[in-house]
This record gives structure tokens, sequence and C-alpha cells, in this order.
């Protein structure tokens, strides 16, 4: 069959990106092959594994599954948009520090998923953070890392910051152990 | 602003160190951001689907629809009709076999005669966008003339025609493998128990999140590059070379950053070699990038293995003899099959004391996509088998697990009945860890019915002591270059697979230079630029990487303190490096800035630049079959896991695990907890769900055998509500031979988790399930059959009968032995003939070293 | 990379130009609202299309109407799963509805996806969910190109089998729907949408519209109480392997008086069990009872090898989870661990 095009106006971090796509190309697509946002990953194409979602004004999508030219007018926020100039968002600083990126695959996914969770909720309990962030699948962490991190940042964004206790960095010391 | 993290560190622990003690140290043991960490948050990190080149096509595999046929027409009338498509490869094109060890070049880039199972690939198609490359694909015909079909074991047992490979041992068995350690009869007739169990241990897969993709570029006269998402760009290079038949040096691999590995990235991939043919022939770059189900076809991931384990117990809980039998559902191809094999006796020794033991184990060759390495390679399975073993012998002895466990600890620095040479064992601080944090003691066997707590323990290789090609060279390097700027470029071949090996290395340099992460460069796993480093598999990067590391800032200090000490008539060993300075240890005031060092340098000896590189020391097994387990050191773990099971449903959950890992040292410990959670949590998905399952229809109306549910929504990786806390403890037993004491961490922490889990649900509800992953359906069985007044088990059926051939004698150390079996007369005739097989003049030598594989070192 | 095929793409500013659409371009075109069923069913190239026609860009078919003005409590077709669980009055009135939908698939996927095209979920079959090429390696199946249904293969029918968790509640709560086409506007049950057949399952023609879910002014109370549960593998992301949905009316002396029971994904539509009802019917609701019932919704399952987990077990748990759901009703304690993964509500 033969493709059609379209040609839509994105607002793409803060940004209007005029493109010309495949029309049943997803936002997915449009991204990293006509806007070089290669920062938006993929791990299944079928909305089973969170790691290509992207926020699509402020709520968090599975860009495999949403088609571009459904997107003219949405506000679009992908990784290379998460850091102020040259300053990383604190989400992006603590998942750096506590190792919560391990092969940093699935982490674009997380960190905008986790964005969106603190925008609505900015203190939200452990329990709350798994559950918004399930749908978002790891293999490296085991997920950990990451609680830990969203935690962090969320504390500094509410400028109440606690830094995290020794065994976030060290682990946890056995109290009577030989040696 | 500051570092927050630099700020609330209490001090790091004590270790062996090569820096100047007077000197605290920066990095190691310290928790820092890793190297990579500010590109992996940005998105700026380029893996290899995020490579784009101008006039890059797109290529797709056409995958076998049979599982075992041979090919009698491939047409690509309708596929070349497809708008874009640019052109077509089938096998002839690329008849040069290959496979990641050298007994096992069994892999073509596409099939020649024949397809293996669904999946295998059989032709490819090129065009100018990946849509039409998909289109295009999907309109190759391809006919077929079935063949018998082999789904398991036992089938490979029975059917020993048609043979899927002209090779192996016998029939559809790939390799046996029967291996005796001291007199085991005399050790049974000691014993006052003895205990045999059969237990079964499913497939799984590695499930990386990112799929795998290359891209090739052509480069100028006939050369080409190869970027891929491969743990082992070492062994691609070989691999390409020999199928492409070009020179190694026209050939430039480069390693992205990998979305993960976990094994599944080890070996040499046809979708590799099929790019970099195409873009040779187009001229033109070529990307594949796979889809998840392509993935599953990939594979290479746990072998589902079946084993028979007894032990004899004396009263007290040491033990006298071990044997062990296992069976390996090996899949389609080779792959690492012949290490997996031994791999899956090895390791059995080097957590207890073992004073003889008998192992034997066959791979069978299946219709099903090749089984080969996963975090753990081929020692999860035989652990799950001692480890629920343990559990029961503790029972019948009446000696709590934990310290039958503290009772038969292996030696440090011992020699085991099957020569492995150990380093440092902090197991005993391991299990009371976990004793303690779990409060074992108080609640173990004492929880009300529903709550269990479960133990269990293991040890991993910190590297293969050998390297799959047998030489004399060096299994890593490590190139510093140094100038006026105060700069330091660090070159290895090392592959960053998300374990923080890059980390590693910079971490490594710059505490010997006394200079900050951030005046290093990284160039790592390019095989034109970069000196050799094996890959990212065994657990060998910290180890073998982080040694050449030291040696090559070592030397590069000692150069520019040389020049230093001369200009300033001050003894080169009084030189002290730290934060960015150089400075007199008897005089600290005086210093100078690390550049004017350099500069000093630089002066006197000219443009700067050292190397480092590690060879593991040799092992002291001397037997056929001795390759497989040596290792440098070991590392060791202990977990216990609480569960809560539900004995109306059978559904349980994982309710805490605490783990104790045996580190030697942290290089940096928050990558550490990491690699010890994520272990944690790949271990829970094997007990707990992951299987890579299969599906025959009924044979009367179809010869279909194909993956059940190739997808990432139906292979069950656990989510964030999944995973139970987790409490961490490093423990730090350095060990000489790792870079400032460090042992692996990478794989070791998966193995003592699906034990715990079993050992955990028989102390809850007083079943034993034999066997992972453990479904709900099975313990409500097993607690059918114990309320029925049968055995509470649900387990594998029996054992099948095996001939394993001749059995290698070998006397252990205890018994005097030399390393050496008494009854080998077959293995010292080839040892000539393999000196050259390292150089990467690839396909003759591998052809030669046919006979001369890894399992044969002496 | 699994892409989409080419099609031509429609977007709808109103129902009825959507309907003309569908009117005029006959069975090659397909409805779309937010994609998260079809858009992978052809990547995996098991539905085909030529016109997509998407209902997201009509206002109208979103929202919530909480009827307070003596109108119907009304849910616009196109209304978000989120936004369908975020709403306090569907919280308040029709938790058990507020709870399927907080479980389905995953956080990133209810943002996207709308409870209309829950309802409209194609059956599921793990010989169907697959791509192309899998499928050619069993030679298809009868949903698709194929002739036999492999999870029966002497069935004259196809097993796919009903993975909706709003269906089996909505069905359970006496929901109903509206249909539009270009020639009829109609309203039906939504327990009558549905047939028991893995292909046929929709008793819907493909050019009508699905509008709007009207759920009936009956709301949890002490005369009502409704409860869903749900098993599946992993506490995200999983389609269920069996749900079951549960309405009771009490009258004033706290018998039951009438007892809907719907069971999700044993069947290719949302399965009733009324043999419940009859048993309950002017009875307590207490432990003694609803032991007696649980296993009536064992005999009426019929789990196939089509998703997850054993079969065998799927049907102990149909009555398992049949007696959790009337015990939580019954504001008894659960007679068992929770569904293993808690979820806020």
């Amino acid at each position: 069959m033969k493709h059609h095009w379209t040609t839509t106006a994105f607002e793409i971090n803060d940004e209007t990106i005029t493109v010309s796509y495949p029309t049943h190309h997803t936002l997915l697509e449009v991204l990293r092959e006509q806007c070089q946002l290669t920062g938006t990953k993929h791990g299944c194409e079928l909305g089973e594994c969170g790691t290509c979602a992207v926020l699509v004004d402020g709520e968090a999508v599975l860009s495999c599954l949403v088609l571009a030219a459904d997107l003219e007018g949405r506000k679009i926020e992908t990784v290379e948009g998460m850091q102020q100039a040259n300053n990383l968002h604190p989400l992006q600083e603590a998942f750096a520090d506590l190792g919560a990126a391990q092969c940093g695959y699935c982490t674009p996914g997380i960190l905008l998923t986790a964005r969106a969770l603190l925008d609505e909720q900015p203190d939200p309990s452990r329990q709350e953070i798994s559950e918004a962030l399930s749908g978002n699948l790891c293999r490296c962490t085991g997920y950990h890392k990451i609680l830990e991190a969203v935690e962090w940042a969320a504390s500094k964004l509410r400028h109440d910051e606690v830094a995290p206790g020794d065994e976030v960095f060290y682990g946890s010391k056995p109290e009577n152990s030989s040696g | 602003m500051a570092d927050p993290i630099q700020e609330s560190r209490p001090e790091a622990p004590n270790s062996e160190t090569p820096t100047n003690p007077a000197v605290e140290r920066r990095y190691i043991s310290k928790p820092f951001r890793r190297v990579d960490g500010r590109a992996k948050v940005t998105g700026v990190t380029r893996f290899a689907d995020d490579l784009q080149f101008p006039r890059m096509c797109y290529a797709r595999l056409v995958r076998s629809s049979v599982p075992h046929a041979m090919i009698a027409n491939i047409d690509f009338t309708q596929a070349s009709k497809v708008e874009g498509f640019l052109g077509s490869l089938t096998g002839e094109a690329l008849p040069v076999p290959f496979g990641i060890l050298p007994v096992s070049q069994d892999e073509h880039a596409l099939c020649i005669d024949r397809v293996r199972f669904v999946g295998d690939a059989v032709a490819a198609v090129v065009a100018t966008t990946d849509d039409a490359a998909y289109e295009s694909a999907l309109e190759v015909k391809v006919d077929y003339e079935p063949l018998t079909t082999i789904a398991s074991v036992e089938e490979a047992l029975e059917t020993p025609e048609p043979r899927i490979h002209d090779y192996g041992d016998e029939g559809n068995i790939h390799k046996k493998v029967s291996m005796r350690f001291g007199d085991v009869d005399r050790g049974f007739a000691e014993a006052d128990l003895i205990l045999e169990d059969t237990v079964y241990y499913s497939g799984n897969t590695h499930l990386p999140m990112e799929q795998h993709a290359v891209v090739a570029v052509p480069e100028d006269d006939d050369r080409v590059t190869i970027y891929s998402s491969t743990q082992t760009p070492h062994y691609v290079h070989r691999a390409a070379a020999s199928v492409l038949g070009l020179e190694a040096s026209r050939i430039r691999v480069v390693a992205c950053p990998n979305g993960g590995g976990f094994g599944g990235k080890s070996d040499p991939f046809n979708h590799e070699i099929v790019a970099a043919k195409l873009a040779l022939d187009l001229g033109r770059p070529v990307k594949i990038s796979l889809d998840r189900e392509e993935v599953f076809y990939c594979h290479r991931g746990r072998h589902p293995v079946h084993m028979k384990i007894r032990t004899g117990f004396r009263k007290d809980g040491s033990m006298t003899a071990q044997h062990l039998q296992t069976t390996l559902d090996g899949g389609a191809y080779g792959s690492y099959g012949v290490a997996s094999t031994y791999y899956t006796g090895a390791l059995e020794t080097t957590t207890y004391k073992l004073p003889t033991y008998h192992f034997e184990g066959v791979r069978c060759f299946t219709n099903k996509p090749p089984c080969g390495p996963k975090r753990g390679h081929g020692t999860p399975q035989p652990r799950f088998a001692f480890e629920t073993h343990l559990d029961k012998a503790a029972e019948k002895l009446g000696i709590d697990p934990a310290d039958l466990r503290l009772g038969n600890l292996a030696e440090p620095d011992s020699i085991t009945a099957n020569w492995l040479q150990l380093g440092t064992v902090g197991l005993r601080r391991c299990i009371e860890a976990v004793v303690e944090g779990s409060g074992w003691r108080e609640r173990y066997g004492k929880l009300p019915y529903g709550r269990g707590l479960g133990l269990a323990c293991g040890a991993y290789m910190c590297g293969a002591g050998l390297p799959i090609y047998w030489n004399h060279m060096p299994q890593s390097g490590v190139q510093l270059k140094l100038d006026r700027s105060g700069g330091i470029a660090l070159f290895c071949g090392e592959t960053e697979i998300g374990q923080g090996s890059d980390s590693v290395i910079a971490a490594i340099t710059a505490e010997i230079l006394g200079v900050d992460l951030e005046d290093i460069r990284l160039c790592v796993a390019d095989t034109d630029l970069t000196p050799v480093d094996l890959g990212s598999y065994s657990s060998r990067v910290t180890l073998m990487a982080g040694n050449a590391a030291v040696q090559a800032a070592e030397r590069a200090r000692d150069l520019i303190a040389k020049a230093v000490g001369e200009r300033f008539e001050i003894p080169p060993e009084r030189l002290v490096f730290s934060n960015r300075q150089v400075f007199d240890v008897e005089d600290p005031d005086s210093s100078i800035s690390f550049q004017e060092a350099m500069i000093i340098a630089e002066a006197r000896f000219g443009t700067l630049g050292t190397v480092g590189s590690y060879t593991p020391p040799r092992s002291p097994g001397r037997y056929r079959g001795a390759g497989v387990g040596p290792s440098p050191t070991y590392s060791y773990t202990a977990a216990v896991i609480e569960v809560e099971v539900d004995p109306e449903t059978g559904l349980y959950q994982p309710i805490h695990v605490w783990v104790a890992h045996d580190i030697g040292t942290s290089i940096n410990p928050v990558l550490v907890l990491g690699q010890v959670e994520g272990s944690v949590y790949m271990g829970l998905g094997e007990a707990m769900m992951e299987e890579q399952a299969f599906r025959r229809l009924p044979a009367h109306l179809s010869n279909a055998l194909v993956h059940k549910m190739p997808s990432i929504l139906e292979y069950k990786s656990p989510t964030f509500l999944d995973m139970p806390p987790v409490t961490t403890y490093l423990i730090e037993e350095p060990d000489p031979k790792g870079p400032f004491g460090a042992k692996e961490v990478g794989q070791g922490p998966l193995l003592p988790v699906p034990p715990a889990l079993a050992n955990a649900i028989y102390d809850a509800v007083g079943v034993r399930i034999d066997q992972v992953p453990i479904e709900p359906s099975m313990v409500l069985k097993a607690l059918a059959a114990k309320a029925s007044g049968e055995i509470g088990r649900y387990g594998p059926p029996p054992f099948p009968e095996i001939d394993f051939g001749p059995t290698l004698l070998v006397p252990t150390p205890e018994e005097g032995g030399d390393g050496t079996a008494t009854n080998d007369f077959s293995s010292k005739k080839k040892s000539k003939m393999r000196g050259a097989t390292g150089t990467m003049s690839s396909r003759k030598d591998a052809l030669k070293s046919k006979g001369s594989s890894l399992t044969t070192e002496n | 990379m699994l892409r989409l095929p080419p099609f031509s793409y429609r977007r709808a500013e109103s129902v009825e130009e959507a309907a003309r659409v569908l009117s005029g371009e006959g069975p090659s075109a397909r409805l779309v609202a937010g994609g998260t069923d079809l858009w992978p069913n052809m990547k995996r190239r098991h539905q085909q299309a030529e016109t997509v026609v998407s209902l997201m860009g009509i206002p109208a078919l979103s929202g919530i109407d909480t009827g307070n003005n003596g109108e119907e409590f009304r849910i616009g077709a196109t209304t978000p799963l989120s936004a369908v669980t975020r709403d306090q009055a569907i919280r308040d009135r029709f938790p058990a509805l507020a709870r399927a939908v907080a479980s389905i698939s995953s956080p990133p996927l209810r943002n996207m996806g709308t409870l209309g095209g829950n309802l409209c979920l194609d059956t599921r079959c793990t010989y169907y969910n697959q791509t192309e090429g899998w499928r050619r390696a069993i030679d298809f199946c009868m949903k698709e190109a194929g002739q036999i249904c492999w999870v029966a293969p002497s069935s004259p029918k196809c097993w796919a089998h009903s993975a909706s968790d709003s269906a089996p509640i909505l069905s359970a709560l006496k929901a109903r729907i509206r249909l539009v086409s270009a020639e009829e506007d109609r309203s039906i049950a939504v327990a009558d949408l549905f047939e028991n057949d893995g292909i046929d399952y929709l008793n819907k023609r493909p050019d009508e519209i699905l509008t709007n879910i009207y759920l009936p002014r009956t709301s949890d109370s002490n005369h009502c109480r409704s409860s869903f549960w749900k098993l599946r593998r992993r506490g995200s992301i999983d389609f269920a392997v069996l749900s079951v949905a549960a309405v009771v009316w009490f009258d004033d002396h706290d018998r039951v008086e009438e007892a809907s029971v719907y069971l999700g994904s044993v069947a290719s539509r949302p399965l009733a069990v009324p043999e419940v009802s009859e048993a309950l019917r002017g009875q307590p609701l207490n432990p003694e009872s609803i032991a007696t019932v649980a296993d009536r919704a064992r005999k009426a399952a019929t789990p196939m090898d089509n998703t997850d987990f054993n079969t065998q077990w799927r049907g102990v748990m149909a009555a398992r989870y049949t007696e959790s759901a009337l015990r939580e009703i019954a504001g008894l304690e659960p007679s068992l661990q929770l569904p293993r993964h808690q979820m806020s509500f």
C-alpha cells in the first residue's frame, strides 16, 4: 500500500518542530527518526514494557502506541527536555548518583513517568511510586535504586531534602558478624 | 554546588591498596557518580539502534517458520517488488561457519541447506526503509522439506537420527562429560546419611530491555565498521573476519553501550555478519534492528537442566562424597554449550568442603533456539539442586540449615577436589549477616503456618581462568595516553553493559594517579583503537581490566615520579599523587600540580604512554576439562528469603530478601549494591515466573514446535509491584588477586535466590518444590499430595538412564594427586598445535583448534 | 522495530462523520480510540485496515457525567481509563468498577486506553496474539486466516477469551451502552454486547460506534455492594487470566435479593454465573452460603490453554476468587491472601 504522508508542527520540549512523516508512523518513530531525539528508546513496540514512555500534556504515554498524527497542538516532552539549560533535573541527578540507571535503556521512560508522578503527587509513598512505575520494566536494577532515587528527587523538589541513609550508598551493616 | 553524595559519607573500610597509604582514597570504596551517569539520564548515550548515517538502509532477516527441515527453494520474486527493495542475501554467499567456541563452529550467517528451529535465519532482504524491509521479508517464499523434530533431551537421546548437526559426541548428543575426583565410593561408604534428589530448572532468557541492533558502515578500500550491541566485540571481530573472508585488520568492531546483556549478547550473531556483508556489497551503511520476538530467537539463555544429586553426610553434617548428574537441553546450536555443560558441575566444590566428587553431564541438540550463557552460566541450576538438597539434609540430620553450611565452609586459599584454587572466602560473614538480619535464629521453623524463611548460598568466578581461544596473550589490556594538558586518555577493549565497567577502570586509574574522574577520557570497546579485552562475560572485567588498569596507571605514575623526582632531587618513592597534585610525602606543603608533573615528564621522556595487561594465574588442574571453572578468585553470597504462602491457592509472595555478598573490596559500593539487587531481582524472576517455554502442536495435525510466547508481555519479567524489599550487606574480604582486593558482583548474587525461595516455601507450608519456576499450582498439588498422605513434593520425573561415557579419574589434592587424570591418554598429544590460535588470523586457526577445545589445557 | 503497516487515517470530528466514513468504506475500515488494542494487533498483522477512523477528535465522546441533575450516570466511550479511575463519583458509587479499571494493564497505558475500547477489546489467545511470522509457523488459527482452533483442535468454534476487565463488572452492574451508526441509534445492556464466540464476540455491527456507557442508579450502599477480583501473574501490565465481578443487591432484612456474578477470561465473553444468584436468593450472605456457591463458579468456568497459568488451577481459582469477592461484599475477613498485588484500592 502506498504510504500517506503527514506534516505536523509538534511542540516538543518547548520547541516547535515541523516534520513530514509517513502517516502510519508512531510518535516513537517520528521522535527517533525524523527529530533525531533518540533518547526515547523502545523495548517491544507493543505497549508491554514502558521503555518508550514520553509525556504528552504532562501525562506519561507509550510513544509506540500513539500516532504522531494525533499530536498536533499537544505538548510533548522527552528525556532530552528534562534538564534546564545545563542543569539536570533532580530526578536525573538522583538517578545518576544512585546508580538507578545501570544500562540506562529503560531510564528515559522511567524518568518521565516519575516526573509525571511527582508533578501530581510531590510526596509519594513508596507504594505509590511502585504503582506509578509499574508499567516500566527494568532488568538491571531490581528497582530498589530507582525507588530510592525517586524519593530523593522528590525530597529535593520539595526543598525538604533528606539525604539518603548510609545503607543506600554502602549497604546495611551487619551488627555482630565476625571479622 | 557541592556534590551531595560527597558529604555524608562514612569512612571507607580498609583493604589492600596499591596506592600510598598516607593518602585517603578519593574514589575506591566510595560511592561516586558513574562516569556514564549523566549521559544515561539525559538520553545522550548512543545505543546501536540510535546510530544513523547518511544513505543508511535497513535489512531484515527472514526466519524459518518450520522447526527442522531442508531448504528446498527460496523465492524473492514478490519480495523484490516491494517499493524500496534493494537486494537479498542467502546462505551460499557466506558459507564459512562460525560459533563462539572453537569446538562448536556450527552456525552460518544464513542457513545454507537446513533450518534447525523456528526463528533460524534463512535469508535477508535489504531496502531503503525499515518498513519496506519488513514488508519485503514477509513476501519471501521459502519451501521446506520437513525433518523429524526433536523437542527435548529425552527425544534427543531416543532419536539419534536425523542428526541436527553432523558433529558432537554421538547422535543428537552434543557433549558428554564424566569426571570423578577422588574415591567417591569410599566417600559414600563412610557416610551416615546418603541423600538423593531429582530436580529441574527450566530454561529462561535474558530479556535485555534493548533489542539487539547493528549498523555496519563500509569504509574506504574494503574495510567495514560494525557498531553492535555486543558484550564481546573481540569475538564478533574474529567471527566477522572469518566469515567475511577479510583480514581482521580490515574490520573494526565497536561495541556500543549495551542496553542490558546478562550474557545474551556474548555470542557473535548472524545479524552482525549479514549487516557487514550487505554494507560491503551495497557500499552503504546497513542497519538491522531486531524486534522483540527475534531476541527470543537469538536467546543463548539459561539451559533447561534436569539433575540428580546424591550426597553422603556424616552425622556431624560434614560431607563425604557427591555424585551429580545433569542433562542440558541445548537447543539448535553449540553456542557456549560445551562450557555450559562443564559449568553445571564445576563450581559445586567452591562453597563447602567436598572431599570427593563425581560429575556427569550431557548436552543434547534440540530444535529450539540455542541456549548459552546467562548470568551465572550453567551454575544456578546445580546450585538450586545443591542448596535445596542441603536444606533436606539439615532436617534429616537435625542440624539448623545455617549451621550445616557454617560447619562445612570451604577453606580460603585451598584447592578443591576438582582442582580449583580458591582465594579469600567471605562466606562465613555472609551467612552470619543474613542470619542475623533476618532474625533466623529466633524465627526459622517457628513462624506461623503460611510464613517461612529459607537460606541458601553460592559462589562465582571472577573471570574465567582461560580464554576461549587458548593462547599466551593477555586477556585484558589498558593503554594510557598522557600529555601536557593534564588529561589522560584511557583505552581499553572492555564493554559497558550497564554493570559499570567504564567507571571501574576510570576510578582505578584516577585513584592511582591522584586525579579526578573528569580528567580521564575513556575510549572503550573499539577493536581499531583499544587494546584487546575479551568482553563482558564470566564476571571478568573488574578483576582483569581492573588489574590491567592498575598496571598501566602504576607505570604512568612511576614514569612521572621518576621525572619529577629527578627534577626536584627527591627519591621518586617519596612522591605522592593525590588531589591532582604531586607532593613529597616528607614535605606535603610543597607540591606541584599533576599537569605540571606531566609537563616535566613529557619534557624528560618525550610523548607519554603506558600500557597494562592482565593474564590470570595458571590453575593447578591439568585434566581434560580442567579449563572450565578456574578463576583468579571467587565471590561468595548468602541469602535468606521470607515468604508468605496461601495454602488455599498456592499463591505465594516473597516478603523480604536479606542478601550478603563477599565483594572483596567495593570499587564503588553504590554500583555494587545495584548489581546485588539486580541479581536478586533476576533470581526471583527465574524462581517465580520466567520461563522460555515451547509449544508443540498435535503431531497428527502439524509439525510445529514454536516458542510459546515470544513477547515481553507473556515472558514474565517481574514489575515494580512484584519485587520485595531487599536488605543488602556488602562483605569485604579483599583478595590480593583483585584490583584493590576487588572481586565480582554481577552474577554471584543471583545464585542463592531460587533455592532460598524453595527452602522458604518448605518452611512456610511443609512442601518441597523441586523445580523452578515455582508455579502456585505446584504448591497446591504438593499440598494436596501431603494432605492425602503422600510425600508433600512437586518435582520432575525421574532422571533418565544415560551413558555418560568413560569416566575421567582424577585424584584429589588431599589424595596426593598432581592435577592430572590417571586414565586420560588422549589429551596430551594435541597441545603443540595451538600456539597461534589466539592470533587474529582466524578461520584456519579456528579449524585447527577444533580438536583442542577450551576444555583441554595442558 | 515492529511497525504499523500503512493505512489511510481519518480523524472524525463528529460521531456522524465517523459513522458516515464507516458506512462508506465498508469492512476495510476500522475504528480506533486509544489504540492500545488495535495498534498492537495491526503491528502483529492479525488485524488489518485500509482506513482507520479515529474517535479521539470528538470531544463529546469523552467525559463523565455523574447524573446529579437527574440524568443518567454517563461515561463517554473515549474517556481515558485513568480518568475513570480518578473520578471521585465513580470511586464512591462504583468502587468495583474503579478497581477493575485501575487494574487494566499499566499506568501509562491507562492514560491512553479508553473505557469503550476496553469493552470492545478483541478476544485474546496465545495462538493468535503473535506476529505474522509466528502464526505462519502454526499455519495460522481459526480466528485469523487458519482452519483450526489450536486451543481445542476438534472444536468448531474459536476459543479466544474475553480479557476485558471492564466488561465483567459493567455486565454485573447492569450497565447499558449506546450504539450509533448511519442507520440506527440503539441502546443495549453491556451484558448483551457479547457473544461466546472468539471470532464474532461482539453483538455489534462493524459500522456501529459505541458512544456512551450508562451506569444504573443503584450504587454501593447497604442495598447494593460490589466487588472485583483479578488474577494475573504480575502486579501490572498483564491481562487477567481470571476475573470475578460480583454485585449483590440486598433486601431490607439484609438477605440477598439478587447476586450478579460474571467471570472474565474464562470464556469468549464475560461469563454470567446465574447459579450463584439462584442459590443465594433469599439467603443471608455469610460464610456458609458463600461456601456453597463458590464451586458453582468453578463448574461454570471453562478455562482453556489460551493464556498464562495452568488451566486446572485457574478453575480452582475461579472458586476461590468468587468466594473472596462475595466475602468482601459480605464484609467478612478474606478467607485467603488478598490478590498478591495490593493496589491503592
